[in-house]
């Protein structure tokens, strides 16, 4: 269902405008990271890809315009992860449930992502009392196990200790691994460095400059671009 | 004084001696109360969470009616239902007027507003926590509003329990509509309201007695099940 195309894409509210005539493609196969300091548009932006918000203005494209609907192959995997009142494998299968997975399948599935992120002597725990970086691996297993072509990420660490944040950020290596595109929003420039394979970097709403992460953080085009990374705050 | 010890002393015979007269009321009281509850949480829960989760046009007036008739006096309900079953009203050939059956039916309606306009607050709360992540996962309206209904099922104990006790406490519309006829339609309230005009003290104290210990029971036993839950569920 890649490429993703966004067109002209934007999004206003309140008499605001939030995200700016975006327009780019995402391909399949390297991560992309969308950086950008706070409030600039990253989470709208990534919303708009997934198809939670709907722009008021430009267009989401899923494979190069065939199909216009929101296909189910991608998940998200949130800032502050939603834990259902149920156990951790209950999660995992809830979601597979809604993909109209069948019965056994959904078990085995789930019990195999679990393995993956190291939930499995957990599976039987309630959701909710895990603490905040087994939450969060949690949200990845219920999003790996739907085997999606696209894994929209939102800050998947800005609420993690360095301990949490590294075994997130192996996760996402692994899913990236399995085949699936990664696309992940962050302020934090080690993470992006680490994770990322080329850089969105928006400001003020607009997509200021899109590059591979060595020429970004080595050669950044743009004035916005090379003050965030000089840790200077060039949206005041 | 004495008076008011000797029918404290009655009344505890009658209860002990599991008088006749007595449990036929409390289990009457019990069948209507229960009965309507089951039937304004079947309609009052789902009404809950289509106004938690859907914008539709006439939301904010329903939701004003709803919480307007949250504090809808009994006897007018019962009015209300009087005037439909009475033998001149649209349902009049249904012969229902001055059984349970009209008792159970105003009560339900009584009930409805507050099942509905609790669980719609303790639904839209956790709406809020899930809407982007249900939506993600491609959850249609109707799987969304289930799967709610069910994470908010130790709260919703709680919305369901208001509505048996607005129920169970009520006299003016079981009054109203069942006439309070010896042994077909008398209930807890409406014998304790009669037999206190009358003077007969033991008989109301000893079902007024009753009545607390039912609703305090109750309410126990939804917070230790709620409790309990938390602190399995968090």
């Amino acid at each position: 269902m890649l490429p993703l195309i966004l067109e002209d894409l934007t999004f206003a509210a309140r008499g605001r405008t939030i995200i700016d005539r975006v327009s780019c493609e995402f391909t399949p196969g390297p991560r992309t990271v969308i950086l950008g300091p706070n409030g600039a548009g990253k989470s709208v932006l990534m919303r708009l890809c997934h198809g939670l918000l709907a722009p008021t203005a430009g267009r989401v494209v899923w494979r190069g315009g065939r199909d216009e609907r929101r296909p189910r192959a991608q998940a998200m995997v949130f800032q502050r992860p939603v834990m259902l009142r149920r156990s951790a494998i209950g999660n995992v299968t809830y979601g597979l449930k809604l993909a109209g997975v069948a019965h056994a399948e959904r078990n085995r599935r789930a019990q195999q992502v679990l393995d993956a992120v190291g939930l499995r002597a957990a599976a039987h725990e309630p959701a909710r009392i895990l603490s905040g970086g087994e939450q969060q691996k949690l949200a990845l297993a219920r999003a790996w196990a739907l085997e999606p072509e696209v894994l929209f990420l939102d800050e998947p660490t800005a609420n993690l200790d360095p301990g949490a944040t590294r075994e997130v950020e192996t996760i996402v290596g692994e899913i990236h691994a399995s085949g699936t595109k990664i696309v992940m929003t962050t302020h934090n420039l080690g993470q992006a460095r680490r994770l990322g394979d080329e850089i969105l970097f928006i400001n003020a709403g607009r997509l200021a400059e899109r590059a591979p992460v060595e020429r970004f953080f080595a050669q950044p085009s743009t004035a916005e671009a090379a003050s965030f990374i000089k840790g200077e705050l060039p949206w005041n | 004084m004495g008076d008011i010890g000797s029918a404290f002393g009655e009344a505890a015979n009658l209860i002990l001696a599991l008088d006749r007269t007595l449990y036929g009321i409390v289990l009457l009281s019990l069948q209507v109360s229960l009965t309507a509850v089951a039937a304004a949480t079947a309609i009052g829960l789902p009404l809950g969470a289509a106004l938690a989760i859907r914008r539709f046009p006439g939301r904010p007036v329903l939701l004003v009616t709803i919480n307007a008739l949250m504090g809808l006096p009994p006897v007018v309900a019962g009015l209300l239902v009087y005037l439909l079953l009475s033998r001149a009203g649209p349902l009049g050939t249904l012969g229902l007027l001055f059984t349970p059956t009209a008792m159970v039916f105003a009560q339900t309606i009584l009930v409805i507003p507050i099942v509905a306009g609790l669980s719609r607050q303790v639904l839209e709360d956790a709406w809020h926590e899930y809407e982007e992540q249900l939506r993600s996962l491609g959850a249609t309206p109707a799987a969304a509003a289930t799967t709610l209904l069910w994470d908010t099922r130790h709260s919703l104990v709680t919305v369901v329990l208001a509505g048996f006790g607005r129920a169970a406490a009520e006299v003016g519309a079981v009054m109203i509509v069942g006439g309070n006829i010896d042994g077909v339609t008398r209930v807890m309230t409406t014998t304790i309201s009669l037999e206190a005009s009358k003077g007969d003290l033991p008989l109301a104290l000893g079902l007024g007695i009753i009545l607390v210990a039912v609703v305090f029971a109750i309410n126990a036993a939804a917070q230790i099940i709620k409790s309990a839950a938390v602190r399995r569920y968090g």
